[in-house]
């Protein structure tokens, strides 16, 4: 199976009173609490974090796309994936990823996309999310009626303009483009693995099993919320006759490995207590932009909670309901599984269950999250990658991954010179 | 005591409610933010008076899913002027509110003959970044009855499904009608309809709630200098955004009186 390393970069340094004193984390987050010159160190230990890993032997890095969010620092996860593209040698890059309604034109994403295509020989997975309601209604203002058509005629383009040979015109409902010709094109052909993040809707597992896409269930809140999702996915799999193959599927999961259960909790409860409670302090004003739900959605989430389903846990909640009943203390979080602690042993135990009950062929682990120190991070990174990640690389060998990137033989891709800073001042 | 007559017209193949009632000239209203899911006080008022005509606007409660092929402000505008014509009110008086009066402004601006007098009720359609309309959805749930009436339980009853609604269609079409506002006026309720407002050549009357927490009362003054019809300003107390459901009776004579 494959183990992915996922940044978020967040802020590290809102104040303890943060819940408190604000109303929000993201969208309407002030400006005061953010220091550029302390942003300037985040984002250097967080590349620097992402870059270990991929020195640690994780099969990808992964970075992705919030905008006005206090505990997500990449509007632009391109400018990170391109630095990664020469700081990494076999790593895949996944970029997950640009959320397509937010480009104007959105051939813009076929085009930064095709330059860390090109940039890395070929290593990038490309997720196209359709964006949460704080980052696509409110912070970029996109109409939330027409959200989920913009995206998908967006993905139309993009894709097409990855494929075809030679110049068209692109006549869409949103979009008219009278002449679309990217250059650079990607190295990956037909074009690069697509990712889709989803979050539970019936209309986008349908489509993600009928384009062969990964569908990717990218939670804050663990397995156990998460397993009604994947098992819906699968259950539209089989209903369409496709193979369960867990390879088209992803899954995130926060983990806190250390030597013991115990020292793991010392390492990891402030960190995971400054996520769950700072970071995901989401004012309910921003969740439910009308139309941003699919009536069908709309529909089974009402149904679900009618009948009381087990799976009202997530599926019948609300983005606002979701946030509003998030665990704030160690206990809780992991006791409802959002972070999964122990010591190597224990957390490949509970991680092979999780991959296997969910039938998630790509895990992507958030190593670092909260106000986890670079040290922190690098301790739980290296211990995963030495004493987690052997205990687990065997799981369904007996499948193919067909959604990976297809790089470059080593030998036609260029040698990238050592990072020696010094030299220029010389 | 609904002895409204309901007929459906269709609208871009969906099928779209028009309710009627009353004798006399024929007036037209165009429902405001949230629509019309029910009945309400103020139709029977002015059916004491006139022949109301009352047609849904797209994806608002009785106007199917009208709104989702409706991409552009000229795709809404036809829209409403084809609902017009359909439902028998091309010449006529019409009144609008909140969202349907600012469509109702537009067809007065683009068709001046296809309105007689026109009474508007704190139209949505401007924006002014020094007194700006209030967002209406961004809001928790439980914000938005005091935000639309000056009374909430009147928007709370008038959004409570009755006993005998389908528990899950109800809640999806009051969704439904938040949306289709927001697929006209997403994201500051701006459709430059000031530059068509000096098209509007109809006497206009302007409604405004008094507690009206949507729409600055300011804007009232903007209408009234932009339109060249005459105009006049009728401010209603112990109203809200929507004046027509916080005072049924006041707000339905000034209108009758208006367009007498």
């Amino acid at each position: 199976m494959k183990l992915m390393w996922f940044h978020l970069m967040p802020y590290t340094e809102l104040p303890a009173d943060f819940r408190e004193a604000n109303p929000s984390v993201w969208v309407d987050i002030h400006s005061k609490l953010f220091d550029p010159k302390r942003a300037h160190l985040m984002y250097n230990d967080f590349m620097d974090e992402l870059e270990y890993a991929a020195q640690c032997g994780f099969d990808a890095v992964c970075v992705n796309e919030h905008h006005s969010n206090g505990y997500g620092l990449m509007p632009s996860p391109n400018l990170i994936a391109a630095s990664l593209a020469r700081r990494t040698t076999d790593t895949a890059i996944c970029v997950m990823g640009n959320s397509l309604a937010l480009y104007n034109p959105p051939t813009r994403v076929a085009e930064e996309f095709a330059m860390i295509d090109c940039i890395s020989g070929g290593r990038l997975i490309a997720g196209f999310p359709v964006g949460t309601p704080m980052d696509t209604c409110y912070a970029y203002g996109t109409n939330p009626s027409q959200l989920r058509q913009r995206y998908l005629e967006a993905h139309d383009l993009v894709m097409r303009a990855w494929q075809e040979k030679h110049t068209f015109a692109f006549n869409g409902r949103f979009n008219q483009q009278r002449y679309v010709n990217i250059w650079p094109r990607p190295v990956q052909i037909p074009h690069p693995p697509i990712w889709i993040p989803g979050g539970g809707s019936v209309e986008t597992w349908r489509w993600c099993a009928e384009m062969d896409y990964v569908y990717c269930y990218l939670s804050y809140y663990g397995y156990k919320a998460g397993r009604a999702t994947m098992d819906g996915f699968w259950a539209e799999m089989k209903r369409l006759g496709k193979q369960p193959n867990p390879y088209q599927a992803g899954f995130l999961q926060f983990v806190g490995v250390a030597e013991s259960r115990g020292q793991a909790l010392d390492l990891y409860s402030e960190a995971a207590e400054y996520f769950y409670g700072r970071c995901l302090h989401v004012d309910a004003r921003w969740a439910t932009p009308p139309g941003y739900t699919s009536e069908g959605s709309q529909r089974a989430g009402i149904e679900s909670q009618i009948k009381q389903a087990a799976d009202a846990n997530v599926r019948g909640k609300s983005t606002g309901e979701r946030f509003a009943s998030v665990a704030r203390e160690m206990d809780a979080i992991v006791d409802k599984g959002y972070v999964i602690i122990g010591s190597p042993d224990e957390v490949a135990e509970q991680l092979r269950e999780v991959a296997v009950n969910l039938n998630v062929g790509h895990l992507m682990l958030l190593l670092q999250y909260g106000n986890m120190s670079k040290r922190v991070a690098k301790y739980n990174t290296r211990l995963f990658a030495e004493q987690v990640m052997p205990k687990m690389k065997d799981l369904f060998s007996e499948w193919d991954d067909r959604w990976w990137p297809q790089p470059m033989d080593t030998a036609q891709r260029a040698d990238i010179p050592a990072f020696m800073p010094h030299l220029a001042a010389e | 005591m609904s002895d409204f007559e309901t007929l459906a017209i269709d609208v871009n193949g969906f099928p779209t409610r028009v309710w009627r009632k009353g004798s006399g000239p024929r007036l037209g209203f165009l429902a405001g933010f949230g629509g019309l899911p029910r009945e309400v006080p103020f139709l029977h008022e002015l059916a004491k008076h006139r022949t109301v005509i009352v047609p849904s606007l797209p994806g608002f409660p009785g106007g199917d899913r009208g709104h989702t092929v409706l991409d552009t402000h000229l795709d809404w505008v036809l829209a409403v002027r084809e609902i017009l014509g359909k439902a028998d009110l091309v010449g006529a008086d019409l009144a609008g509110s909140s969202v349907g009066g600012s469509l109702a402004a537009e067809v007065a601006a683009i068709w001046p003959e296809a309105v007689r007098k026109l009474a508007l009720v704190a139209p949505f359609g401007l924006f002014d970044e020094g007194d700006p309309p209030t967002d209406p959805w961004a809001q928790r749930g439980d914000a938005v009855a005091g935000l639309m009436c000056a009374d909430p339980a009147i928007w709370t009853a008038l959004k409570t499904a009755p006993e005998a609604a389908n528990s899950v269609e109800w809640p999806i079409e009051q969704t439904r009608a938040s949306e289709a506002a927001a697929r006209i006026f997403w994201p500051l309720g701006n459709t430059k309809l000031e530059k068509r407002l000096p098209l509007i050549s109809a006497p206009t009357l302007l409604v405004w709630g008094a507690e009206d927490k949507i729409v600055p009362r300011s804007y009232a003054d903007r209408f009234a200098k932009a339109i060249t019809g005459d105009t006049e300003i009728k401010v209603i107390p112990d109203a809200g955004h929507l004046a027509e459901l916080d005072q049924p009776t006041a707000v339905a004579e000034a209108i009758v009186g208006w367009m007498a």
